[in-house]
């Protein structure tokens, strides 16, 4: 067994995860090749949006993925860090959001 | 930016058997990856065999201006190898007695060449239909006697076809060398002046991209818009189509995959962006490579690998388009490169 969690060589393997199952295995890659597909947003901007998502979930199969996706698609190292700040953005608004109800919790038990 | 050739500087990877061996073993050895005859068998596609003889390219030349990071032609300021007058000759010889239709000069930088514009002149001469040079740009700029080059082509009606790896300057010269992206963009301005790339114009001016780095290029539409919209808005530049090409792993290509440890990584991937549709297609189908010296290859990138073409009439004073029609087309792992996704040629994609 290897004795890290994660093996950069494992993405290459991501279709066998249908062997187990190959029922919802093939159906979760028709959706994903369809969610990709040029629609109302182009599949650049999907591409963008994807790199950011795989930061804020830091799946570093994705982050591989999104990075070589973007850089096929003549996505710039601009663009990509602005994409990775808007998920930082929103993480961290998230996190200060909260805040608010420790304020809240606060204030409430507080005399 | 490598400043002297892997031929320069004798590097291992400069001698052709070392690159076949190492696109031979390894991963294609231990079975981890299909061979490309393996995988073409698998598709009843094996042995790939000519259509009609249409294209001639010439590669006039390895001397070029620039030392490009990506070249599979291992050109540069330092190699010396050139068609002589008595080879361009017999190309004449062929065009006139052959059903090519296109002439397709490269090179190096094919205006190097002291000859020429000898060669363009008689050439055209002969009607061709379709006369491309692959100039690299930044040649125009090189030295007052290439500054009327515009003109030139004008005169002869060549078809342009030139590199330009990114409408961004960091990427451009990260590939071809500081300062590439701004000579670039005044000689594609040049040649817009003369009329080439015009929207309406015969004068044809197209672009080759190819990806700066170890991975594929996308859909060539989408590439040429995102190019159309940089270049016009940015510097007024018009051209007609963009040509994605994919990077073979051969020469000094090969040498960066390997250096930056992403060879195998990019094997894997254009192997599983293989389509057998674009099997049907290479260039080596309809073309005809032939060197400074003569001897006559499948392709451009054989011709690099010293694999001439599999007929006793391997060179242009033997030229037999029936003979040559019949042969069989060598291949090697590097190939993959030519079927991967909508397939690359030096026309662009094949599908």
């Amino acid at each position: 067994m290897e004795k890290t969690y994660y093996d950069p060589a494992d993405l290459k393997k991501f279709g066998k995860i249908s062997d187990w199952n190959e029922e919802l295995g093939s159906k979760f890659f028709d959706y994903y090749g369809k969610v990709f597909e040029e629609g109302s947003l182009s599949a650049r901007e999907k591409s963008l949006i994807a790199l950011a998502v795989s930061h804020t979930v830091q799946c570093p199969y994705c982050i591989d993925a999104y990075t070589g996706d973007g850089l096929k698609r003549g996505i710039t190292k601009e663009e990509m860090m602005e994409a990775v700040h808007v998920a930082a953005a929103i993480r961290g608004g998230a996190t200060l959001v909260h805040s608010v109800q420790m304020m809240n919790k606060y204030d409430k038990l507080s005399m | 930016m490598t400043l002297k050739s892997l031929h320069g500087i004798k590097s291992a990877l400069s001698k052709t058997e070392k690159q076949l061996e190492i696109l031979s073993t390894g991963i294609f050895e231990d079975g981890s990856l299909p061979t490309f005859s393996e995988k073409i068998k698998s598709s009843n596609q094996f042995p790939i065999r000519p259509k009609k003889i249409e294209i001639l390219q010439l590669n006039v030349g390895y001397m070029c201006n620039q030392v490009c990071a990506h070249c599979h032609v291992d050109a540069g300021p330092d190699r010396k190898e050139i068609m002589t007058v008595e080879t361009m000759q017999q190309c004449l010889d062929v065009i006139k007695n052959t059903g090519v239709h296109t002439l397709d000069l490269t090179g190096g930088a094919p205006e190097m060449n002291p000859n020429f514009r000898w060669f363009v002149e008689e050439a055209s001469k002969l009607g061709v239909q379709d006369f491309i040079v692959r100039s690299n740009l930044t040649i125009i700029l090189a030295n007052k006697k290439y500054h009327d080059l515009p003109e030139f082509f004008a005169k002869h009606n060549i078809h342009v076809i030139s590199s330009l790896p990114f409408y961004k300057r960091e990427k451009t010269d990260k590939q071809r060398g500081d300062g590439v992206f701004d000579k670039s963009i005044t000689a594609l301005q040049m040649l817009n002046e003369v009329g080439y790339g015009k929207p309406n114009s015969n004068l044809k001016l197209d672009l080759v991209y190819n990806p700066s780095g170890a991975f594929l290029p996308t859909d060539q539409k989408a590439l040429e818009h995102d190019f159309k919209k940089a270049l016009k808005e940015d510097f007024d530049i018009d051209f007609h189509s963009l040509f994605a090409i994919t990077n073979l792993p051969i020469s000094r290509f090969l040498d960066y995959l390997i250096a930056s440890d992403n060879y195998e990584d990019y094997m894997y991937a254009l192997v599983e962006a293989f389509n057998p549709d674009a099997v049907a297609n290479v260039m080596c189908t309809n073309t005809i490579s032939v060197s400074y010296d003569g001897w006559l290859y499948d392709c451009d990138f054989n011709q690099m690998l010293g694999l001439k073409v599999a007929s006793k009439e391997n060179h242009i004073s033997l030229f037999n388009e029936q003979r040559l029609t019949n042969r069989t087309i060598l291949i090697s792992q590097h190939c993959y490169g030519c079927t991967a996704g909508a397939g690359s040629s030096c026309q662009g994609t094949v599908t």
